[in-house]
């Protein structure tokens, strides 16, 4: 068995053997290994894939969200304002609407004061009116017995009912 | 921490077989001894130790597996002749130069003997014995077979999960053959070959460390070994070639035609050198390894030769300090090699099966700059 000849006999067992192994390994070894890395790898990398996808829409979310944020600000700004106006527009027109009633009732009160009087001094003139008759049938009655005190009670009288 | 992990075990195994150096020297004493007296190799006489002897006997094949002096494991001996039939017997009946049943060992070959005890040179005997070589090829194909069974019953366990175990020690050489040799060398059609270059990466490894260890065989330093994988890999070559492969063999591009004459011949010695040039670096690398340790350690029993006991023992230190150095560098050695067949291999197959788009069709190349550049 010399060095640089090949021998018959390892040739074959080599041959034999290393096929065999290359084809038992490649049946039951390198295709199950190859397969699981490859999807190791496919996963890994959809997961990766995934992530970067999520963080996007994620992105995208939060921009969204500030918008609706903004919006609803807006909104809630604008209703504030309205709402404010609303009531400013009310309450001048209640204050408004007070003052209108209330010189309505000071007119109505004054009118009814003025009427009051009116109805008075008719009264009083109507009272004048009696007294004076009373007094001056009382006169013409003391006249008829007294002409001193007749003239006295005149005066007397006048002085006594002034009148205003 | 993977890396941590296979670095802690390349040290321990380094640490073995530097360990184990010592035994080996006593072991190949005696074994030198032996085969200078029964081989007849030897040329050293009177007790003499023959270093080149034991060497030789180291690095070669035989019938029988000798782990130390006196330990030899028999293997079975199958013959085969045309007269005679298939004959199968245990090695140890042709044990120190025994005739049996009209056949004789000599310098590890085994010839026919006629009755008168010499050596028949005209019958024709095919010998498919399991010789120490081959018997370390089955045992390398069992380990291979044991360890990547279990590393696809893991992937088939770990479904979906991280590798655990022999997995996770042995994957990321799986990926490095697969990323680092297949997939830049071949380019996308690395699929269909990466089964091959696996085996092939894995069997030299797994036989270049078996061969480290003491006693073991030297199968991928065996020049048939190397043959084998050398002709498969040029016939899977051979015949993935597309026709830009051939086109190229034919006619090389960029050569002007007055050199064609030279060119040609050239191209098809190289299509025949590549897988020679395989089979010759893995054979002289690792029986170069061997020889150089056996030779190192051989120096103390030269030293016995020529000075004595007390010679040898002087010089024992600095020749085990090289020692395991080299043994050191031998396991570096194993995959080294391992890579370079594989890598080499994957060059020459993605050389056969690429596209053809590269700059050099001259002057009427169409294309994009991108391409061009």
């Amino acid at each position: 068995m010399d060095l640089l000849t090949p021998d018959l006999g390892l040739l074959f067992w080599q041959v034999v053997v290393f096929l065999g192994l290359f084809l038992i390994l490649r049946a039951f070894a390198w295709k199950p290994i190859t397969e699981s890395l490859n999807e190791r790898e496919n996963n890994i990398q959809s997961a990766l894939d995934l992530a970067e996808k999520t963080r996007l829409e994620m992105t995208a979310l939060k921009a969204d969200n500030e918008k609706l944020l903004a919006q609803a600000r807006s909104e809630r700004e604008a209703i504030l304002r309205g709402a404010k106006e609303t009531a400013d527009k009310m309450m001048a027109e209640t204050r408004e609407k007070a003052s209108a009633e209330g010189q309505r009732i000071l007119e109505q009160a004054r009118e009814s004061m003025q009427n009051e009087r009116l109805a008075l001094v008719a009264q009083m003139k109507k009272e004048v009116v009696t007294l004076s008759l009373d007094i001056a049938e009382k006169v013409l009655r003391k006249e008829l017995s007294d002409k001193a005190s007749q003239e006295k009670l005149v005066t007397d009288l006048v002085s006594n009912s002034r009148l205003n | 921490m993977m890396r941590s992990a296979i670095n802690r075990i390349l040290l321990a195994t380094a640490l073995i077989l530097s360990s184990l150096v010592g035994a080996q020297a006593q072991e190949h004493a005696h074994e030198g001894e032996a085969h200078a007296n029964h081989e007849g190799e030897a040329k050293a006489t009177n007790g003499k130790f023959d270093v080149g002897g034991m060497i030789m006997h180291h690095i070669k094949d035989d019938h029988g597996w000798e782990f130390a002096h006196g330990v030899t494991l028999p293997l079975p001996v199958i013959l085969y002749s045309k007269d005679r039939g298939l004959e199968v017997f245990s090695s140890s009946n042709l044990a120190h130069e025994a005739t049996y049943n009209g056949y004789k060992n000599v310098h590890g070959k085994i010839h026919r003997v006629n009755e008168a005890g010499e050596v028949d040179h005209e019958a024709k005997v095919y010998n498919f014995s399991i010789t120490k070589n081959v018997a370390s090829l089955l045992l390398s194909a069992v380990i291979l077979l044991l360890v990547f069974s279990a590393v696809s019953r893991g992937y088939a366990k770990n479904k979906g999960k991280a590798p655990s175990g022999i997995q996770s020690l042995l994957e990321p050489i799986i990926l490095f053959v697969r990323d680092e040799i297949a997939k830049p060398s071949i380019g996308p059609k690395y699929t269909k070959y990466l089964p091959y270059l696996l085996t092939l990466f894995f069997f030299i490894l797994v036989n270049n460390l078996l061969g480290l260890l003491p006693g073991a065989a030297n199968l991928t330093g065996n020049i048939t070994v190397t043959l084998v994988l050398a002709v498969i890999t040029f016939l899977i070559v051979t015949f993935s070639g597309n026709k830009h492969y051939w086109l190229h063999i034919l006619k090389p591009t960029g050569v002007p035609v007055a050199l064609l004459p030279i060119m040609i011949p050239v191209e098809i010695v190289g299509v025949f050198m590549k897988p020679l040039s395989l089979m010759i670096r893995l054979f002289a690398n690792i029986t170069a390894g061997h020889i150089i340790i056996l030779s190192l350690l051989g120096l103390i029993f030269m030293a016995n030769n020529m000075g004595g006991m007390g010679t040898s023992v002087a010089i024992s230190p600095v020749v085990l300090f090289f020692t395991l150095f080299l043994n050191l560098i031998e396991l570096l050695v194993a995959f080294l090699q391992a890579f370079i067949f594989t890598l080499l291999t994957a060059m020459y197959i993605g050389s056969a099966v690429e596209d053809h788009h590269d700059a050099d069709h001259g002057i009427g190349y169409e294309g994009t700059p991108s391409e061009l550049g």
